[in-house]
This record gives C-alpha cells, structure tokens and sequence, in this order.
C-alpha cells in the first residue's frame, strides 16, 4: 500500500463494468427502497465525494492528511451559519459560499502544513484540524459542543431539496460530475504532475516543477470538494456539530479510500459505501448471551482495519481486478 | 565562438567543521565536455549538487547565463536553464518510460498545470519528449514500465529526462555507472553527440570515457581542485600523479590511492581499462 | 498577576511540560530509531491511567499499582512489538497511520469491556497528599512536586542511559543505519524491543502518576496524544532534547495562555506550532 507504487489508474474493463451496474443499482435504488433506506444512500453519496476529495490528496499526490475533515465540517457550519432560524437559503450562492470557505480554509492551512513533508505533515495536518475543532468546541458563539440546527434545507427555485427523492438524485448528480471532473483531471498535465509529486518529488523539482504550488493547489481543491460533500452532509442531515470536523471523521475518510482504492476515484466511492455499510453491520450486530456484540462496534471496526492493512494493500478494487484477471486466465 | 554557460567562483561548502566543497573554481564552455574527476570523498557529488541548487553553499558564488543563481532552489535553477542526471538512477519507475520523459517535457510548456486538457495530447511537450526519447535511443521502449527496464536503459533514460527540459548546461553524475562495454560505448556515442549544443559537467569514474570525452578536465580531491587543465596537462601534472593517477607514464591509471580522509567506500568504483566494467 | 500566582502557574507548567516530556520522548525515539508512526501512544497512557486505578484499588497502594503496572504494561508492550509493529517498520507511513488507528478502535473497546466506561477518581498516597502553603491563601500541592520530581529523575535517567551507556550507543547507531548497526554485530531486534519498551513504559508511568491529577476516563488517550505530537513537530522529530525543551515551552504557552486569554487558548499552542513551522519546518532540532 506503498504511496509511491503503480495505483490502478486506468480502469480495466471489468472494473468498469462493475461500477456501471452500481451505477444503475444507485438509479434505481429509491424506487425500490424505502425512505430510511434511501436516506442512507444518500448519506454514502456524500462520504463517497468527500472521499473522493481526500483520494487526490493522498491517493493522487501522495499527501496524508489526518485532518481532511476539517474542510469537511467548514463548509457545513458555513450553511449553518448562513442559514436563519425561520427560512431556507437560496442553495444557488450558499453553496458556492460554503465550498469558498472550506478552500480558503484548506488554502490558509495548506500554507503552513504543505512545506512539511512525511510524517511530519501527517503530524501537522492532524494537529491544524484538531485546532479547527476546538475552535468551533470551545466556542459558545459558533455552536459549542452542542453543535447548530440548520432548520430548511436550501432552496433551489427549480426543484425542491426537502423532497427526500430529489435531494437524492440532486445528491447522486454533483457525485457524477465530481467524479467525472476528478477523472479528467487525473489525466491533465495538472494531474500528471500531481502523480510524478506522488512518485518522485525530488525529481519533479530538478525537471523545473514548482511542487510547493502544485501541492498547495491540491490541497485546496481537495479542500473544496470535502466542502461540497459537508454542504450536502449539512443539508441533508439538518444538524452540524464539531465532531464532523475530528480526528475520528479524518480518519474514516483515510480508511474509506484505502479499503476501496487509492488513486482511481472510483476505488473512493466503492470504499465509502464499503465502509459505511460495515460500520452499520457492525453497530447492528446481535448480542452473543450476554455480550453487547454491536455496542463494542469499535473492536471489530479495528479488528478490521488491521486486516485490511495487513492482507488488503490495494483495497477492494485491488482484489477485485486481480478476481477477474484470474477469471479472464481461466477463461482463455 | 564559445562562451561559458555556467561559473563557479571559489564555492565552497562546509558541514560543521569538514569542508566538503573547498574553494573551488571552475567554467563550463559551450560545445566542450568538463570531466571532474577524483577518488571518492573528493567532494564530486557534493559539487554537482551544489551546482544544481539541492545544497545551497556556504560560500562562493554560481553564474549561470550571467545570471547570480547562488542559493537559488532547484526548480529555479532548471528553469534557468540547466539540467542534471543522477548517479543513482532517480525516475519514475511506475510510469512508462515515454511518461517519464512526456513529464520532464511538460515542465517547460505553457499548460504545464492545465486541468481539463488531456496531457498526452500537449504537443509542444510531446514534441520535445520524442525528440529527447530520439537522441537517447529509446524509441523501441517507449511503453516499458521504468522500472521494469535493464539497467542500461535507465541510464538512458536518466539522460532522456534531463534532455526533455530542454537545458543549455548538462551536469552529468556518472552517466556511465554500472553499464557494460557495449551499451557504455553508446552512452559515450551520445554523450559527443550532445556536446555540440550543450555546455557539459561529466563526473566519471571511467577514465577510458574521460579521456575519450573530456575536453577539460578538473581533478579534485578532499574538497579541493588539485589540478585543472586539458587531459594532456592533467596527465602531465606531478600532483595528479602522486595523488591519483598512479606514478609513471600517460594512458589508463592502474590503480588509484585511498583518500585520506571522508568517505567510508574506499576505492573509486571503476578504475582503470575496459575490462573492469560489466 | 503576583508573585505566588505566577509561582503556582510556572509550576504547574514545569508539571504539564514535563508529563508531556514523557509521552513525547517515547513518540519521538520510537519514530526516530524504527521509523515507526504509533498514534496508539495515548492508549498506552490511557492503559496506565486504569492499571493505577484497578491495581491502587486492589492493593491500596499506589506506589505498588505503578510499579506493577509499569511491568504489565512493559510486557505488553514487548508482545505487540514482536507480533505486530516489527513487521511494519519497513512500511509505508500511511500503512503505519492506519494499523495504529485500528489498534486505538481495539485498545479503547478492550479498555471498555475490561473496565467499563465510568469515570473514576485515583487517591494520592496519604505521604505525598500536603500541600505546601505559599501565602495565606494559595499552597501549593505536593503531588504535583513529586510527579514533577519523578519525571526529572526518568528524564536524567533516559539521557544517561542514551549518551552514557554502551546500550545508548547501539540505540543512537541502529538509528542511522540498520544493516551496518547490524554488520557490526549489534542485535538490532533487541534494540528495537528495547526502544520500543522504553517508549510504552514512559507512556504507561505518566498515565499512572497523572491518574490522581486527571482522573480516569474513557478517550483520555486521544486527547493527549494530539498535544503529544505538537510536542514532537515542534522538537524535531527523533530529538530527545528537542521534545524537553518543545514540551516545557507548550507547558508554559499552554498554562499561562489559560489564565492570561482564555478566549484564544485553546489555539495557543497550535499558533505556536505554526509560528515554528513556518520557521523550521523540520522542527527545532531536526535529527
């Protein structure tokens, strides 16, 4: 799971295949579900974009950062803010607003943590986000630990957020873009570059490549996309709290792109939902005698992410493309 | 008519109490290849680095195109115009090899950091990456994995790169290192090739090549320039001699002294007639 | 302020820095000589905390509960170097980020099943509970002397036992190079444990002897290892003296930031962090 090894760039045929039929399932999934199931798709939506965000970083460029969430639960807390108690906002400039803070936020702290390298910059990103949050915890005037209501969903003129339905296709539709977007720029001379940072910074800067720029850059769009999924979060969940902003988010997000994938974004989404539904399973496992089996969700949650680490090193997509290579030698 | 590309004036480089770079002064020409030659722990390394902005020096100065670029960082220093292979081989080694060079093209291009177009399709950066891909003789590996690749062809590879930005001075660090008779002659063939256009630092343990390619050459040891001149007045020079070459007549040394002080490695990798590589 | 509030807050200070010295010393060996990330560190001070507790209650002894416990923790250490952490120092960083991650999922549901969830208090011994008056109406507690006191004497000890010591010279040297340490004949295997046990153990006996000052309570880890590792980023990952100097200085920023402008203290110690990054962004006394 080495930063600088060959990530599964481009997507070999069966894998494609794959992600379109969840593509499919994803499109028809409301009319076959109930509300509380769509819900929770809707909410796996979300984490899979802001994972796809942290993916550029880490999966792309090869920065860990344990604080991604920061940006995460900025641009929520903008749409709290920016919400009133009585009335929705217009979605059309809060959410451009609420993405603006979570970069500027991510630009600023960029700033300071991106000429650390290696495990410092692991060290600094977790500590700049640990700041973040106990600014927003201390802090009776931005919400405290009790966290801020946001009382109406956005307003969008055109469709209606607060039907469940279309907040879910709205959800599903910024997924496609972002990803579509991400795709691109993984193939742009930006992306390249970011790749070449991943594998060999020392040489990119002898070819000429300013890195600090390209990486302060990375890192602010990584910011601002974990700002679009917080926006979504926020809305959807109507309640925004510094939690959305800890170490325990940070580090979901990291175990989220590792377990499906690094370097794809596809790998991204496939390991939110992943993660999303073990984390479910295991909260809902059922008592053995008298052991609350789902109450300590958390050891079988680390149980599983130490074997993922040890066995699993390029995730589920990993093991799936090397499943249907196997296939495909069989099948000659 | 010639003129110097890049200046070195009395660089020096000090950790804590040992001088690694002492005083040293010299020119690199255009169209004319500058061997820096000498036992290991003689500062070679530290020398080129110096040059090529990884270690900024503690004093002296560097003029490159009559530009002050003391101190300046790496990437500034390329952008101005100079380009640097490594000893230790330092690609890309899950990209294809045409990759590695479609990159080091890409730094130079107006849309080196665009974000929608689809870099394979830059053609300024393409052009430049066959041309360089061309001149290194690696056409026929363009889409093997780096680091799949035989020694030699990284090598190439190495030069490759550091064509593909496009340099007016080449600081080459042991170009030849680890090759084989046949591909070290080829690398040799491109290296005269190159020199037409270029102002060229050659750092060699090969002294067959040396003598081949250099049209200067500088001879250090324990951080300071013992003799300095063309091959025939290095040759020639007493201090060289007791000091390096091995005493007696002109032609491939036969051995070489320890350095007295430094690096743990002791002997200089390759020292002496074609026999010795491979 | 006066002056014997000023006394109280540098002392208090010292005894802050101090306790941090001892959990970033063990961070910044560890990751200075195996290249190894551990954010698990604070369940071992988590991990020493409830051994004082359940081991004080069942002897009635604090002293015997510390010393107890530092070896029960020692050899739990040793175990989950030998099982798990050797075979991760050739890792990549982010590997390392994640297996300790889960570790602290696992180590907070361990401590949750065998200890439950409750908060509980740890007395000071009866010896060590007076307190020194400083004027008519401010003393100053004993306890928090003696915790300054031992963490004086460990940090002597770890400095003497690594610049002193044939054993400090294989630990500086395995942190340069491991194959040459090893060609010299030097176990490195054994060194390692040796790191690594001394790091848990620090880990462990700060969480202990702050047990009766902080009280016992569940994700008590995850909160001092976060001030731990700004300690270690502002000393300079590897160096001992760097963190002692680093957690004396977040001790000071930390203590008197509180009194003086309680509004921003809470980020004090991160602007601090900052201010040292933008200087030396390798730390104070990069290795």
């Amino acid at each position: 799971m080495s930063a600088t090894s060959v990530h599964l760039e481009r997507l070999p045929r069966g894998l494609q295949v794959a992600l379109a039929l969840g593509l499919i399932a994803l499109l028809a999934f409301p009319f076959v579900a109930t509300d509380f199931y769509a819900q929770m798709a809707a909410r796996m939506m979300i984490l899979a974009i802001f994972a796809m965000s942290l993916d550029l970083l880490q999966g792309v460029t090869g920065l860990v950062s344990l604080g991604h969430a920061a940006f995460f639960g900025l641009a929520g807390y903008a749409l709290a803010f920016l919400t009133p108690q009585g009335a929705a906002v217009s979605l059309w400039w809060t959410l451009p607003a609420a993405v603006a803070a979570s970069a500027l936020g991510a630009l600023v702290i960029g700033f300071f943590v991106v000429r650390t390298h290696g495990i410092y910059f692991i060290m600094v990103t977790m500590a700049f986000a640990q700041m973040v949050f106990f600014l927003f915890f201390d802090n009776k005037a931005l919400g405290g630990s009790d966290g801020i209501y946001i009382n109406f969903k956005p307003a969008a003129g055109v469709f209606d957020l607060e039907n469940k339905r279309v907040f879910y296709y709205f959800t599903l539709a910024v997924l496609l873009l972002v990803y579509a977007f991400l795709r691109r720029l993984l193939f742009s001379p930006f992306g390249r570059a970011l790749a070449g940072i991943r594998v060999n910074e020392h040489r990119m800067r002898a070819m000429g490549f300013g890195t600090f720029g390209y990486k302060l850059a990375a890192f602010t769009l990584a910011g601002g996309l974990a700002g679009l999924a917080g926006y979504l979060w926020g809305a959807q969940s109507g309640y925004v709290n510094p939690e959305l902003m800890g170490f325990h988010m940070s580090a979901h997000a990291i175990m989220m792109v590792i377990l499906g994938g690094m370097g794809n974004f596809a790998g991204a989404i496939v390991g939110a939902f992943a993660f999303e539904y073990l984390l479910h399973a295991f909260k809902d496992l059922p008592a053995i005698g008298r052991f609350d089996t789902g109450k300590h969700w958390q050891l079988w949650m680390g149980l599983f992410i130490v074997l993922v680490v040890v066995f699993a090193p390029r995730g589920l997509l990993g093991l799936l493309d090397r499943v249907l290579r196997r296939k495909e030698k069989r099948d000659e | 008519m010639s003129e110097v590309l890049l200046s070195a004036r009395k660089l020096t480089k000090r950790f804590g109490g040992l001088a690694a770079v002492n005083d040293v002064t010299l020119d690199l020409w255009r169209s004319r290849i500058h061997a820096v030659i000498g036992p290991n722990g003689a500062g070679k390394s530290t020398l080129t680095n110096l040059l090529s902005g990884d270690i900024s020096p503690t004093a002296g100065e560097v003029t490159l195109s009559g530009r002050d670029v003391t101190g300046w960082n790496p990437e500034r220093i390329s952008r101005a115009g100079l380009g640097r292979s490594y000893q230790k081989t330092n690609i890309f080694r899950p990209f294809t090899v045409w990759e590695n060079i479609r990159l080091a093209a890409q730094s130079r291009t107006p849309h080196a950091a665009g974000w929608l177009r689809l870099a394979s399709r830059i053609a300024p950066a393409n052009e430049r990456a066959e041309r360089a891909l061309e001149l290194a003789g690696l056409q026929a590996r363009r889409d093997q994995v780096a680091g799949a690749a035989s020694h030699g062809e990284q090598r190439q590879l190495e030069i490759a790169m550091t064509l593909a930005t496009d340099p007016q001075v080449l600081l080459l660090d042991e170009p030849l290192a680890g090759m084989g008779t046949a591909e070290a002659e080829r690398m040799v063939g491109l290296l005269l090739r190159l020199k037409e256009a270029h102002a060229m630092m050659l750092v060699e343990h090969d002294m067959d090549a040396v003598f081949t390619l250099a049209d200067h050459l500088t001879v250090m040891v324990n951080g300071q320039v013992i003799a300095t001149g063309t091959p025939a007045q290095v040759r020639a020079d007493a201090n060289v001699q007791s000091a390096y070459l091995g005493d007696g007549d002109a032609g491939p040394p036969q051995g070489a002294v320890a350095p007295s002080g430094g690096s743990a490695a002791g002997l200089p990798a390759s020292v002496g007639g074609p026999n010795t590589h491979g | 302020m006066d002056f014997a509030n000023f006394l109280i807050q540098l002392l208090n200070s010292v005894q802050y820095g101090l306790l941090l010295f001892m959990l970033a010393a063990g961070l910044t060996l560890i990751f200075g000589i195996m290249g190894v990330v551990n954010l698990a560190h604070g369940s071992f001070y988590m991990l020493g905390a409830y051994l004082a507790w359940s081991l004080a209650a069942k002897t009635g002894s604090l002293a015997l509960a510390i010393v107890l416990g530092t070896v029960l923790s020692v050899l739990f250490g040793l175990a989950l170097e030998k099982l798990l952490f050797r075979h991760f120092y050739q890792r990549d960083h982010l590997d390392q980020v994640l297996l300790t991650f889960g570790l602290i999922y696992i180590f907070e549901e361990m401590r949750s099943i065998l200890w439950g969830d409750d908060v509980h208090g740890v007395p000071i011994p009866q010896v060590l509970s007076a307190s020194i008056p400083l004027t008519d109406n401010l003393s100053y507690p004993v306890y928090r002397l003696f915790m300054s006191g031992l963490c004086i004497a460990l940090a002597i000890g770890l400095y003497l036992l690594i610049s002193k010591t044939r054993l400090g010279m294989k630990i500086r040297a395995g942190a340069f190079n491991h194959e040459m340490t090893e060609a010299l004949g030097i176990n490195v295997k054994l060194i390692h444990a040796v790191v690594f046990a001394l790091g848990v153990g620090l880990a462990t006996i700060a969480g202990m002897i702050a047990s009766p000052i902080s009280s016992v309570y569940p994700n008590m880890g995850s909160q001092v290892l976060i001030m731990c590792f700004v300690v270690v980023v502002i000393g300079g990952i590897g160096s001992v003296r760097g963190a002692l100097i680093s957690a004396l200085l977040v001790g000071l920023v930390d203590t008197f930031g509180k009194v003086l402008l309680p509004q921003v203290a809470g980020m004090l110690v991160y602007m601090l962090m900052a201010a040292v990054l933008l200087w030396k962004p390798e730390g104070l006394f990069k290795q």
